[in-house]
């Protein structure tokens, strides 16, 4: 176990310093979402005068947003890396050390993950600066952020699975536009009965980006949503256990060994 | 049993999808303290026999045993023996070559103390000491070559495969790795199994070698046993009178067969070997035959490769690459 935690913090510290050397990945996951969120409050306000809307405040309505943009930048960071290192090779190299699988795994996931989690404080802290009010109070926001970080766990795991199943760099870049239509077929704009479209709103409700917004929204705008929150949690411990469970398969077929 | 150092092979065949045999039943065995020297053209099953031989892929069939372990039934043994730089020097362009070393050691699960210590002696080894701490990225190609090295000894590992370790390398470079390679060998005892389409790396360097081609081992030995099986060194003569030529070739001919030779130039295979060199300069001399140039070629491991398979590993081109042409 001692050598498991070793191999995995010495991965992990590499994924923290291959992503440090790379401003390209650390900006744009902290200041897209930020920027996008500005521009949502911005000129969807007038929004929260529909009928039914569930609070006054878009920016605690759209808050839920920057971390599942966040998350996308998890699963892209952590699908490239993995996909940088079948492509040069580097894998064959880590095969040939006794390092466990679950190491190179749990590594590189963690050190997305501590991005995800910097960019998390972030979000929540530009958000409580512009007015954001949490209504579950302070252990709302720890709620979260474990959530918030649970589901980049979930889609850097999915990144993962693809980097690892595709080997290229490109393939994974390629996820960017396919997560993207998942988002935006979500009600990531507005709640869903207030979706007027009827295909729109089926398709909302059959996405699960909607439930892992809906339960991070929860506890900004209604408090304590014990339903919202548990299908948010049980959406982003799914796509965990679906994208860690693929992501383990694939790294057994990448990294052979006999 | 192959004993703790050596390297034991027994009709390894690896083959892939359409039935190709990238290795088909090679047999070898490389002795503890070895330089092993497996020389064949691009695509002759060197580097699928190394990743066998390494763990990194199973065989079809047939057996191997590195350091007295199975590669198949303990490849965890085999791994904890072994230091290998494979084809491409697989390192991470956004880490320092201190940094390489310390994931190095860590994985391998080298006492925290010791880590730092093993790092910079092996960069020092390597002559890397001044650029451990740039990033890989920044390296040149001998550089990645050579902390491709250093990692693959951060466990002082018994047998190191090496698996076209220079290719691509100025020549400078080139023989810094061979210094190197023959130190280990002859200092610390490490077997070593290096592949290369160098005919000068594996004549230089290797105490054995083996000549694959098409998946199968077409010859086997020391340099100079398959030089001299294939036999007689050539005469190669320039008449000073480029007219003279077939005079040159009627007096050569008395010496032996005529071979193959460049534009203005005569050559025979010498009968009896260099001793009739005397000889030739006498005939020459007495039948007034001026010579411009004079040159005995002994037999390469090129014409070795020729002998046995038919076709010739070709000169280096510009990008460092060989291939074998047919003839």
């Amino acid at each position: 176990m001692r050598t498991l935690l070793a191999q995995v913090g010495e991965m992990a510290r590499r994924s923290i310093t291959q992503t440090l050397r790379q401003p390209a990945l650390i900006v744009p996951p902290i200041l897209f979402p930020l920027c996008l969120l500005a521009v949502n409050v911005g000129g969807l306000d007038a929004a929260t005068k529909l009928p039914g809307f569930p609070t006054d405040s878009y920016l605690n309505f759209a808050i839920a947003i920057p971390f599942m943009q966040g998350a996308l930048f998890a699963a892209i960071n952590a699908g490239s890396s993995l996909a940088r290192d079948v492509e040069t090779g580097f894998l064959k190299r880590l095969a040939l050390t006794p390092m466990q699988r679950a190491a190179l795994l749990l590594g590189n996931l963690g050190g997305v993950m501590t991005v995800a989690l910097v960019s998390s404080l972030i979000y929540l802290a530009v958000g409580l600066a512009a007015g954001l009010e949490i209504k579950a109070g302070v252990g709302g926001a720890i709620v979260l952020l474990i959530l918030g970080l649970l589901i980049a766990l979930a889609f850097a795991a999915l990144g993962a699975l693809v980097g690892l199943r595709a080997g290229s760099g490109e393939a994974v870049q390629g996820l960017f536009p396919v997560f993207f239509i998942f988002l935006f077929l979500s009600s990531q704009a507005l709640p869903r009965p207030l979706i007027e479209q009827e295909w729109f709103r089926t398709i909302a409700t059959w996405n699960p980006v909607s439930y892992l917004l809906e339960g991070i929204r929860s506890v900004v705008i209604t408090g304590w949503d014990d339903v919202a929150l548990e299908r948010g949690f049980a959406v982003a411990i799914v796509l965990c256990v679906l994208g860690i469970a693929g992501a383990s398969r694939a790294l057994r077929t990448r990294l052979v060994r006999t | 049993m192959t004993s703790d150092n050596g390297i034991e092979v027994d009709g390894l065949v690896r083959e892939f999808k359409g039935g190709i045999r990238a290795v088909d039943g090679i047999h070898f065995r490389v002795e503890p303290g070895e330089i092993y020297g497996f020389l064949g053209p691009n695509g002759a099953g060197k580097s699928t026999t190394v990743l066998m031989l390494t763990t990194l892929l199973p065989p079809t069939s047939g057996t191997a045993r590195v350091a007295g372990y199975d590669i198949v039934s303990q490849g965890s043994h085999v791994r904890e023996s072994i230091g290998a730089a494979l084809q491409e020097a697989a390192l991470d362009p956004l880490l320092t070559g201190r940094e390489h070393l310390r994931l190095q050691t860590t994985l391998h699960g080298l006492p925290k103390r010791e880590r730092v210590s093993r790092g910079a002696e092996l960069l020092e080894r390597v002559g890397l000491a001044d650029a451990g701490d740039r990033k890989v990225g920044g390296y040149s190609g001998g550089m990645k070559r050579r902390l491709d090295l250093a990692l693959a000894l951060v466990h002082s590992p018994r047998i190191l495969f090496l698996d076209e370790p220079t290719t691509g390398l100025d020549p400078q470079s080139r023989s810094d790795l061979w210094d190197e390679v023959g130190r280990l060998a002859r200092e610390d005892g490490v077997t070593v199994m290096l592949t290369t389409q160098y005919l000068e790396e594996a004549d230089v360097l290797a105490d054995r070698v083996g000549i694959i081609d098409q998946g199968r081992i077409v010859a086997e030995g020391t340099p100079e046993a398959l030089k001299a099986e294939v036999g007689r060194p050539s005469l190669e003569v320039i008449p000073a009178d480029k007219s003279g030529c077939d005079r040159l070739a009627t007096v050569l001919s008395r010496f032996g067969e005529a071979v193959d030779a460049p534009d203005g130039a005569v050559a025979v295979r010498l009968e009896r070997g260099a001793d009739e060199l005397t000889a030739v300069v006498r005939a020459l001399d007495a039948e007034n035959v001026g010579i411009e140039h004079f040159q005995l070629h002994s037999p390469s491991l090129d014409d070795v490769f020729l002998a046995k398979t038919g076709h010739k590993l070709e000169a280096e081109d510009e990008t460092g690459e060989r291939e074998a042409v047919p003839v």
